[in-house]
């Protein structure tokens, strides 16, 4: 998986005050407790997995405020990229407060990574007309798109598509049904 | 009063137009047929017999003439025909009809004939009679080949329905559907053709990916449709005798709802390449492209009205999906529906008449119409989630799409919304019905 930029310097840090010790780094790090023993492993949704034997069983709270602040904010940027679908009221495009800030998110990630491709796939629910909701799935992706550009992506990124009431993604009339159909899907190329 | 018609699984056969010449993609020409259900009658229906038709020679297996014929009258909502079994006599001459039999029936009107086999081709004699003023209104021969014995009997009903009510008959056009069936990676998409009684039916086009809005050309001969076979909405454009097709669109973003034009030389389309989906006109010899509409709004499925040569369409520009009106291509919008939220999908009758569309009321989704010269507006189905409503060419009657018991069924009706019969497929779904031309 690609990490972002700031991701990597985290974890360049992080193994850079490994290996050479914690006082030529210059970082605050309490790391008597980590010897040679321990060894950074792997790297992961932003957090760095320490393995091997630390002898004593200390535990292993060595992180200062940023860098825990910062895996925090990784995490939380991550679960909001998670969410790749959004909904919407029927017959409207606009976009939910709720979706906001997992957009923003999304539109992040793409300014960070202006080679990721993304598909925006417009739906509507299967009442009225399939012509009229072939534009309205089609003007739901433009309004995601909009929002991605505004916060940081680029037009080049992205493209768009409706399938209006023809795709749905649960079969059936029910109000349940048919609000889990009026979406904008994200598909990350 | 409710009846179920038989249903065969007829092979297809050559029919001396040519319409089930060259398959697109499929392997096999047979599929699932339409099967007809009656489902209301209409209150005024005039009462006519059929009485089968006397036969000299071999007939082909199928159906009989007669039976068609009367299949047909009683379609139409208009007649209401005598099961040959309450007759009191089976006369095949002028000269065998007994007049009081038929009053004593309380019929209008009764047919005879008679079908004579010659080689390979089958030749029907008939003739109509006016029960009460004891005349003969109609009395003609027609032939064909034996393969095409449903052509010929349509062409009597086509006969027959025209010396009645003055109007055109519509038994021997064709309708076009898609249908739907299978799940996940078996689901296919199919557009068909098919007779108006949903016989000898005939794949033209087999995706995995939808098919919609097929559209008739004014001489019967093309159907322009939209396909997402390439991943994204594209129109064609594909002559049924050859089976040639020809991409006309496929223009960044919607490439839908195309409509022709009475010469047949262009095509009304929707397209978003400038930013948001605005309704164009393509010549389809330069496939230059002109816009017709200039609106941030939602402007779509465009409908050509013959009689007179505006365009309606569908436009959100006041909020919601209304139908408007150009007086000619470019021209300023009128608005023309007021009644409800949501108006959506025009189709003119071609007659000056009226206009018919998809309509919100409450929470369900019905067809309505509204009178050109008085502004009338009227609901004419009882269904509740329809969609797609296609005029017959003579005004008379309009299909549609409905949703029954979690499938999509197509449904006739008679245009005043008075009788009704339903066409469900034999497997799955149909939908995005479009009623041809008269051709002949």
């Amino acid at each position: 998986m690609k990490l972002s930029f700031s991701t990597k310097v985290f974890a360049m840090v992080l193994s850079a005050g490994l290996v050479a010790g914690c006082s030529s780094t210059g970082e605050n790090m309490e790391d008597e407790a980590y010897g040679s023993d321990v060894q950074a492993i792997g790297g992961d949704d932003g957090s760095t997995v320490y393995g091997g034997d630390d002898g004593d069983g200390v535990s292993s709270g060595v992180l200062s405020d940023e860098e825990r602040q910062a895996a925090r904010e990784q995490a939380e940027q991550q679960a909001l990229r998670d969410i790749t679908t959004f909904y919407f009221d029927f017959d409207t495009s606009e976009i939910k407060q709720e979706a906001r800030d997992v957009l923003v998110a999304h539109a992040r990630y793409l300014a960070d990574n202006p080679r990721q491709q993304v598909r925006l796939e417009g739906h509507a629910d299967d009442r009225g007309t399939k012509e009229y909701n072939l534009a309205l799935g089609e003007r739901r992706a433009n309004a995601i798109q909009r929002f991605l550009i505004v916060n940081g992506a680029s037009r080049g990124q992205m493209e768009t598509v409706s399938y209006g009431e023809e795709k749905p993604a649960v079969r059936g009339t029910s109000d349940s049904a048919r609000a889990q159909n009026r979406r904008v899907e994200l598909i990350f190329q | 009063m409710t009846r179920k018609t038989s249903c065969h699984k007829t092979t297809v056969k050559m029919l001396l137009t040519g319409w089930l010449a060259a398959m697109m993609l499929s392997a096999g020409n047979a599929s699932a047929e339409l099967l007809i259900r009656i489902t209301e009658g209409a209150n005024s229906a005039i009462p006519v017999s059929v009485v089968p038709f006397a036969e000299s020679g071999a007939m082909p297996p199928g159906d009989k003439v007669s039976s068609i014929v009367q299949g047909d009258l009683t379609m139409s909502g208009e007649f209401r025909t005598l099961e040959p079994s309450k007759m009191l006599s089976l006369p095949s001459k002028g000269s065998d009809v007994y007049f009081r039999d038929w009053r004593m029936l309380g019929q209008r009107y009764v047919l005879v004939g008679e079908l004579t086999r010659s080689g390979d081709r089958v030749q029907a004699r008939y003739e109509l009679f006016d029960v009460n003023q004891e005349k003969r209104i109609l009395g003609e021969t027609a032939a064909a080949g034996v393969g095409s014995v449903r052509t010929l009997a349509h062409h009597i009903s086509d006969r027959i329905y025209e010396a009645i009510t003055g109007e055109p008959g519509v038994f021997s056009t064709k309708l076009a559907y898609v249908t739907v069936s299978g799940e996940g990676d078996q689901m296919r998409y199919r557009l068909q053709v098919s007779d108006v009684d949903g016989k000898r039916a005939n794949i033209r086009l087999e995706s995995r990916e939808p098919i919609l809005s097929p559209a008739w050309s004014p001489d019967g001969k093309k159907l322009a449709y939209v396909s997402f076979e390439t991943g994204k909405p594209a129109i064609y454009v594909h002559e049924l005798s050859s089976g040639q097709r020809d991409k006309v669109a496929d223009f960044p973003g919607l490439n839908s709802a195309p409509a022709w034009s009475e010469d047949g030389k262009s095509l009304l389309m929707t397209l978003s390449r400038d930013g948001n989906a605005e309704i164009y006109q393509m010549d389809l010899a330069s496939r230059k492209t002109t816009k017709l509409t200039n609106h941030w709004a939602i402007d779509t499925e465009p409908a050509w009205d013959y009689a007179n040569k505006g365009i309606y369409f569908t436009s959100d520009r006041s909020g919601g999906p209304q139908i408007y009106f150009m007086e000619r291509p470019g021209a300023e919008p009128r608005r023309i529906t007021f009644g409800s939220r949501y108006n959506a999908r025009p189709r003119p009758d071609n007659k000056g008449e009226y206009v018919y569309y998809v309509h919100q009321r409450d929470r369900a989704f019905h067809i309505a119409r509204t009178n050109l010269k008085t502004g009338d507006e009227s609901i004419i189905t009882r269904t509740e989630s329809d969609e797609s409503p296609s005029v017959s060419p003579n005004g008379r009657l309009l299909i549609y799409a409905t949703g029954q018991n979690g499938a999509s069924v197509l449904t006739v009706v008679s245009a005043d919304g008075g009788a009704a019969y339903s066409l469900p497929a034999a497997d799955g779904d149909v939908r995005e019905p479009a009623w041809g031309p008269i051709t002949r």
